[in-house]
């Protein structure tokens, strides 16, 4: 892996791409310093994957401008593609090649030096070796990804571009794809990563959050839970479901969101919503505490207050 | 479930195009363009009398539905060079002293030679040739004449059916159903190959990276070429032993030339292939493609008993020209130049699709 470079891996902004009329990603700038997780956030069909097809040169913006790797996004596509990654969100390698022969493909199509060795090389480092003959369409979902993640570095990319890298595949899987990414990482690689999972958006070293199109928030996990204000309580004990159900219709509750036993009651304004909890308190048939906030309830909450989709739903998925 | 079908093939509005598309066009081609009796065919003449007998027999060819005089020749070279290349479909020989002969009561010979290659296109017209030949003489055969009406007749009419003498239709079918089945296959194939890489998704993979679209398209091209090559060994294996064609031209000559037709087919198939959305639409064009080219090329059906525009759009088919060079070859034992006329139409074809394909082939996933 190449060393960490100066200057940022990612930095564009106003980036704008619509699809007959929707707008899909709206104005969007942002910047990822190299050697550094970036986690990307969103519902579905907000943009996530628009906006990585159009770093790596999959779709052309619109608008905006930009380097990715120094080079400029808009112009330099073709010389981006050579340094940069990218993972595809649906299986995209051939399922009618073996494991070697894919990585030694891909190896090719880059044209990779010591295209024997780099593969070989590979092969052991994601723990290839047992199917390595195997076809690609006969390998279970976890292996399928670790292969795609294979195919991505044979190149020796600076940049990673990964998609929902991990949708559908097993904890243990997820758990190996995410150690696999900070080993790389601390060998100075940049990663973009777009996810649904909270706890893996949690294990990025930033993260940004898009709706339908728009930056909703960014910044280290800490700063995006302290940016959206939200105070949380962890009830306890006693008919949650009733509880939750009156609670809804309180003013100064934003959430209400079931936890196995407990229930997390959220809302922006903390005067409010102890004010609505305090009836509740003072039956004392629940036990009532603060909790901090979590990801997820920020990103409910962002989910709530964004401005909506912009003429239907988004293309994210039409495209495939 | 009916309900649904409906609501999905309204959907795949080119699926539904072509369901529409190609019953009508087959319609169309069955009904104007097909005539198994082909009329009009282009006559060569080469008289070496100038008696009003002859005269009078070249008129009566002339008037007759079936044959139309396109050169008067002066030599026998040029009318082996007219029917090697295929420009006429008959010539008419007359010896010079034919008018002579026939007052004298001698029954002088009238040779007639056909391209008969194709045994259907000539059929009928040679079928015809003696009432002409008898019917024409009869108003000229006045007064002192008169006896030669009877039988047998004043002229001993011979024909010669040049390139395929026993009139075997094989020797025409087993050549041209080389250029049928490679149409088939290599358009089939190819079509195929983009469209599946996109259903599969490993076009995304592959747009990301550096590979550019002419790479894609002659990676695509090339192990074809060589499974069309492996086609073109069989059948010509098949017709040597199996059918027993005989094959007067140069081998290495067709299969050096051959190369132009696989990629022009090859060709069309990537340009479908970038054009359609799935598979089952680039399987519908290829048949699309298909069909024209068979019935339109001269393979099933003589190519002159077309209309003209029939004729105009089969010779926009590589198919119509390939099977001309392979019986040319084959049957005929031409040469690379005298092949030229027929390949360079390929290779036209063979640029304009390939322009097209790369033009067509987006770099994007827009």
């Amino acid at each position: 892996m190449n060393a960490a470079r100066n200057g940022p891996a990612i930095d564009v902004s106003g980036i704008t791409k619509s699809f007959g009329g929707k707008v899909v990603v709206n104005n969007l700038s942002l910047r990822v310093e190299p050697g550094e997780i970036y986690g990307f956030l969103g519902p579905n069909g907000s943009g996530k994957t628009t906006f990585i097809r159009m770093l790596c040169g999959l779709l052309k913006p619109d608008s905006g401008s930009g380097t990715c790797l120094g080079l400029d996004v808009m112009k330099d596509s073709a010389r981006i593609k050579t340094r940069v990654g990218y993972m595809a969100q649906r299986f995209s390698l051939y399922g009618d090649l073996s494991v070697r022969e894919n990585l030694d493909f891909m190896a090719r199509v880059y044209g990779v030096e010591d295209r024997r060795g780099t593969v070989d090389n590979m092969i052991g480092r994601m723990r290839l070796g047992p199917y390595a003959d195997q076809l690609a369409q006969n390998l279970s979902g976890g292996w399928k990804q670790r292969l795609a993640l294979a195919a991505s570095l044979i190149h020796g990319p600076e940049l990673l571009l990964l998609d929902e890298p991990t949708a559908g595949v097993d904890p243990k899987a997820r758990r190996d794809f995410w150690d696999q990414v900070h080993e790389l990482a601390g060998q100075g690689l940049t990663a973009l990563i777009s996810t649904h999972y909270m706890d893996e958006a949690e294990r990025c070293h930033r993260l940004a959050y898009i709706s339908y199109g728009n930056l909703l928030t960014k910044g280290t996990v800490e700063d995006v839970i302290a940016g959206c204000g939200l105070h949380t309580w962890e009830v306890s004990g006693g008919d949650l479901y009733e509880l939750a159900a009156e609670l809804k219709k309180l003013p100064g509750v934003e959430q209400v969101a079931h936890f196995g036993n407990t229930l997390h009651v959220s809302g922006v304004d903390a005067g409010a919503l102890r004010a609505a909890l305090a009836p509740f308190m003072a039956k004392g048939a629940q036990t009532f505490s603060e909790v901090p906030t979590s990801l997820e309830e920020v990103f409910i909450s962002l989910m709530g207050t964004s401005p909506g989709p912009q003429g239907g739903e988004a293309a994210q998925g039409g495209r495939a | 479930m009916v309900v649904k079908e409906f609501v999905q093939m309204r959907r795949d509005r080119l699926t539904f195009a072509m369901m529409i598309g190609i019953p009508l066009m087959q319609l169309i081609l069955f009904g104007f363009a097909i005539n198994s009796n082909p009329q009009n065919l282009p006559l060569a003449v080469l008289s070496n009398d100038d008696s009003e007998f002859s005269r009078t027999l070249v008129a009566a060819m002339q008037n007759s539905v079936y044959f139309r005089v396109t050169n008067m020749i002066r030599s026998e070279a040029e009318a082996k060079r007219l029917l090697d290349l295929g420009d006429v479909q008959f010539v008419l020989t007359f010896p010079h002293d034919f008018g002579r002969l026939l007052a004298r009561g001698d029954r002088p010979q009238a040779l007639v030679e056909a391209d008969a290659a194709d045994p259907a296109a000539t059929g009928f017209a040679l079928g015809a040739l003696d009432t002409i030949f008898s019917q024409s003489l009869s108003r000229d055969l006045i007064g002192p004449l008169l006896p030669l009406r009877a039988q047998p007749g004043p002229v001993d009419l011979i024909v010669h059916r040049l390139y395929n003498p026993e009139i075997q239709t094989r020797y025409n079918i087993v050549p041209g159903l080389m250029g049928v089945v490679l149409t088939m296959t290599m358009v089939i194939i190819t079509a195929l190959a983009i469209t599946r890489e996109r259903e599969r998704g490993t076009m995304e993979n592959l747009l990301c990276t550096p590979v550019r679209p002419f790479e894609v398209m002659v990676g695509k091209i090339v192990p074809y070429i060589v499974v069309g090559y492996i086609q073109m060994m069989l059948i010509i294996l098949a017709a040597k032993v199996v059918f027993g064609v005989p094959i007067l031209g140069s081998l290495p000559l067709l299969l050096a030339v051959s190369i132009l037709f696989i990629a022009a087919n090859l060709a069309v198939g990537i340009t479908f292939s970038t054009v359609a959305s799935n598979q089952l639409q680039a399987m519908q064009m290829a048949f699309f493609f298909f069909l024209p080219s068979i019935l339109l090329s001269g393979f099933m059906f003589p190519f002159r008993g077309m209309p003209e525009w029939a004729q105009w759009v089969g010779s926009v088919l590589p198919l119509t020209h390939y099977l001309r060079v392979v019986r040319g070859i084959v049957l005929k034992g031409v040469g690379f130049t005298d092949l030229l006329p027929e390949l360079w139409p390929i290779l036209a074809f063979l640029v304009v699709l390939m322009t097209v394909a790369v033009k067509r082939y987006r770099q994007t996933l827009d």
